[in-house]
C-alpha cells in the first residue's frame, strides 16, 4: 500500500510517500530531513495524536478544567476517549498535571489536567 | 479616586504582559503591577487547549494553559501584583498614569514610572468583512466560540461551517467535531491555506472535513437562527462566480478572518502608530514615541508564535524596568528600519544606537511566498547581516540579527533576495 503523508514536523510541509504493508515499511521517499522520515514512518504504521479537551468540574464559576493525554494516543482511539472523558466530573482542588483519568481506553496513557482549579 | 503607585504598570495579563512582568521583576523593578480586565490571568491562552506552544522557547510541546501557567506561576513567585476585573479607560502619559475602572475600587488611577502596553488583539467580525444576508443568531467569531466551548461549557451549534482557514478556525473545526458537532466545510477566499499545514492535517484531514480554497460565502440564510449559507468559487479578482454557487444547511457559522491589534488606548495617548502593523512604532527596547510607554506582543504586530511574543515582551519588561530605574542606555543616534524588496514591514521600526554595542533582531513578514532566498540587512550600502532561507511565507515571521556598531548611516534596509 502506498500512502502520501504531508509532514507536520516543521512548516515546510514536505509531501512524503511511504510504501509498505501494516508495520512493514518498504520505502520512504520525498522527505528532506531525518525527522521527516521518522514522522512519515510512524504516521504510516501507527498514527498518534495528543488529545486535548476539557472535563466538567463541580465548580459553578469554572465549569471546565482543561486536560490533555499525557502522551500521544493512537489516532483511531481519539473519539472513544472523548466518549469516556464526557462521563467524568473532576473535583476541586486540581493542580496542573494531576491525573484525572488513568489508562484511558487501555491505551496506557493518562488524562492529566493542564490547568488548575482551587 | 482610588490611587495606586508602582514602578512598572502593565496593561494586559496575557502571555505578553506576564512575560514582561517577569522580566521587569528580574531586572530589579520593585513594584510591578498587571492590570487585567478578565477575572483571571493568562489571556487568550486559557482557552487555547490545543498543543503546539513553547516549541522554540521551552523546547517542548505545551498546551495554551500550560504555557500561560508557567509564566503566571513565575510572576506570582516573583511578587508581581495584579489588579483583576479592571478595564483600562485611558493611558494618561502626561501624568504617567493609567486610569481604569475596577469592580471593587471603582475609578482607579495607577501612577507608574513606566507603562507597558500588552493588550493583544481582537478578531475581525462579520461587519469587518461585510457578508450579505439576514442577521440571525449563530454567527460567531472563532475565538468567541472557543471561549464559550472551552471555558464556559456552552456548545455553540451542531452543524457548523467555518469561513477562513486561519489557525483558530481549523482548531475550532477539530474542537467542535470532538464535542459532537458536524463541521461541514471550511471555506477560504485565497487559493492557499491561511494557517499552518500541520493544522490542516491534524484538524481537517483527520476528521474528513472538506476545505474549499478560492471560495467565499455569498449569503447567510435564517431568521432567528442561521439556517444555511450560500457559497461560491471566486475568480482571480476574488469575485464570486454566480454559476458555481452552492448551499449548505447549517445552524452555525464561525469566522476566522484575521486579527486586529487592540490599540484604542495607544491612539488616544497620541503614540506614533505604524499604518502597516496597525500597532505603535517601537525601537529595539520596545519603547514607543512616548518615552515612558513601552509595548509588546500582538498589540505591536500580530505574531504567529507565542514564543516570539515572550521573547519580545521580555525586552519590553527589561527596558521598561531600566527606564523606571533610570538606567536605560543613552541614545547617541537613531537609525530607521527600511523595508526593501519582498518585505512588508519591519519591527522594531527604529534602532537607537548608544555607546555600547548591541545585537538587534529585526522581525518581519514577507509580501510573497518564495523559495531559496537570502535575507539581507544593509547599512550605508554595506551588507551587515545575511542568512539563507529555503522557504519564506507571509504567514511565518522571519528575523535577522545584526550589531549596532555596524550601522554606518541613518538607515538599516532589509530585503529578501532570490538566489541566483
Amino acid at each position: 500500500m502506498t500512502k502520501e503523508i504531508i509532514c507536520t514536523v516543521c512548516p515546510m510541509g514536505c509531501h512524503i510517500t511511504v510504501d509498505g504493508e501494516g508495520d512493514t515499511i518498504l520505502s520512504v521517499t520525498g522527505f528532506t530531513c531525518k525527522r521527516g522520515e521518522q514522522y512519515a514512518s510512524t504516521e504510516f504504521a501507527h498514527p498518534v495524536r495528543i488529545l486535548t479537551t476539557t472535563i466538567r468540574t463541580d465548580n459553578e464559576k469554572n465549569p471546565l478544567v482543561p486536560v490533555r493525554s499525557a502522551k500521544p494516543i493512537p489516532k483511531e482511539k481519539v473519539m472513544d476517549c472523548m466518549k469516556v472523558i464526557r462521563t467524568y466530573q473532576a473535583k476541586a482542588p486540581i493542580q496542573t498535571y494531576d491525573v484525572l483519568i488513568e489508562n484511558i481506553c487501555d491505551t496506557g496513557v493518562d488524562i492529566v489536567a493542564t490547568g488548575t482549579l482551587d | 479616586m482610588y490611587n495606586v503607585t508602582c514602578d512598572v504598570a502593565i496593561v494586559g495579563g496575557g502571555p505578553a504582559g506576564l512575560s514582561a512582568a517577569v522580566a521587569a521583576k528580574k531586572e530589579g523593578a520593585k513594584k510591578v503591577l498587571i492590570i487585567e480586565r478578565d477575572e483571571s490571568i493568562g489571556g487568550i491562552l486559557q482557552q487555547c487547549l490545543h498543543p503546539g506552544f513553547g516549541l522554540t522557547y521551552f523546547k517542548e510541546e505545551l498546551t495554551g494553559p500550560e504555557y500561560a501557567g508557567r509564566f503566571a506561576k513565575e510572576a506570582i513567585e516573583l511578587g508581581v501584583e495584579f489588579l483583576l476585573n479592571s478595564m483600562v479607560l485611558e493611558v494618561d502619559n502626561a501624568n504617567n498614569a493609567v486610569i481604569c475602572v475596577n469592580k471593587e475600587y471603582g475609578m482607579t488611577q495607577v501612577t507608574a514610572s513606566s507603562i507597558i502596553l500588552a493588550m493583544g488583539c481582537r478578531e475581525r467580525t462579520r461587519a469587518n468583512i461585510m457578508i450579505p444576508g439576514s442577521r440571525p443568531a449563530g454567527v460567531y467569531t472563532a475565538g468567541s466560540a472557543q471561549r464559550l466551548v472551552n471555558r464556559q461549557n456552552e456548545m455553540v451549534g451542531k452543524k457548523v461551517v467555518i469561513l477562513g482557514s486561519g489557525d483558530i478556525g481549523m482548531i475550532m473545526a477539530r474542537r467542535m467535531t470532538l464535542e459532537g458537532a458536524k463541521v461541514l466545510a471550511v471555506i477560504e477566499l485565497n487559493d492557499f491555506l491561511a494557517g499552518l499545514t500541520r493544522n490542516k492535517v491534524q484538524c481537517l484531514d483527520d476528521f474528513g472535513i472538506p476545505l474549499y480554497l478560492s471560495h467565499t460565502i455569498t449569503k447567510i440564510d435564517g431568521y432567528q437562527r442561521v439556517e444555511g449559507i450560500h457559497f461560491a468559487k471566486v475568480d482571480e479578482k476574488k469575485k464570486p462566480i454566480p454559476e458555481t454557487e452552492q448551499f449548505i444547511e447549517c445552524d452555525t457559522l464561525l469566522l476566522s478572518v484575521g486579527l486586529i491589534p487592540e490599540n484604542e488606548l495607544t491612539r488616544k495617548a497620541e503614540i506614533k502608530m505604524n499604518r502597516i502593523t496597525n500597532g505603535p512604532e517601537v525601537n529595539q527596547y520596545m519603547q514607543t514615541s512616548a518615552g515612558n510607554i513601552f509595548a509588546c506582543g500582538n498589540v505591536v504586530h500580530v505574531n504567529d508564535l507565542v514564543d516570539n511574543v515572550t521573547t519580545e515582551s521580555q525586552k519590553a519588561g527589561r527596558f521598561a524596568a531600566q527606564y523606571a530605574m533610570n538606567t536605560l542606555p543613552e541614545t547617541v543616534k537613531t537609525a530607521q528600519s527600511v523595508t526593501g524588496s519582498n518585505v512588508r514591514y519591519l519591527c522594531p521600526q527604529s534602532v537607537d544606537i548608544s555607546e555600547k554595542n548591541e545585537t538587534i533582531s529585526l522581525y518581519f513578514r514577507v509580501l510573497q511566498p518564495e523559495l531559496d532566498v537570502t535575507l539581507v540587512a544593509k547599512s550605508g550600502g554595506t551588507i551587515i547581516a545575511k542568512k539563507k532561507r529555503p522557504r519564506v511565507n507571509p504567514g511565518e515571521m522571519e528575523h535577522i540579527e545584526f550589531q549596532t556598531k555596524d550601522i554606518c548611516d541613518e538607515n538599516v534596509t532589509v530585503e529578501v533576495v532570490k538566489e541566483g
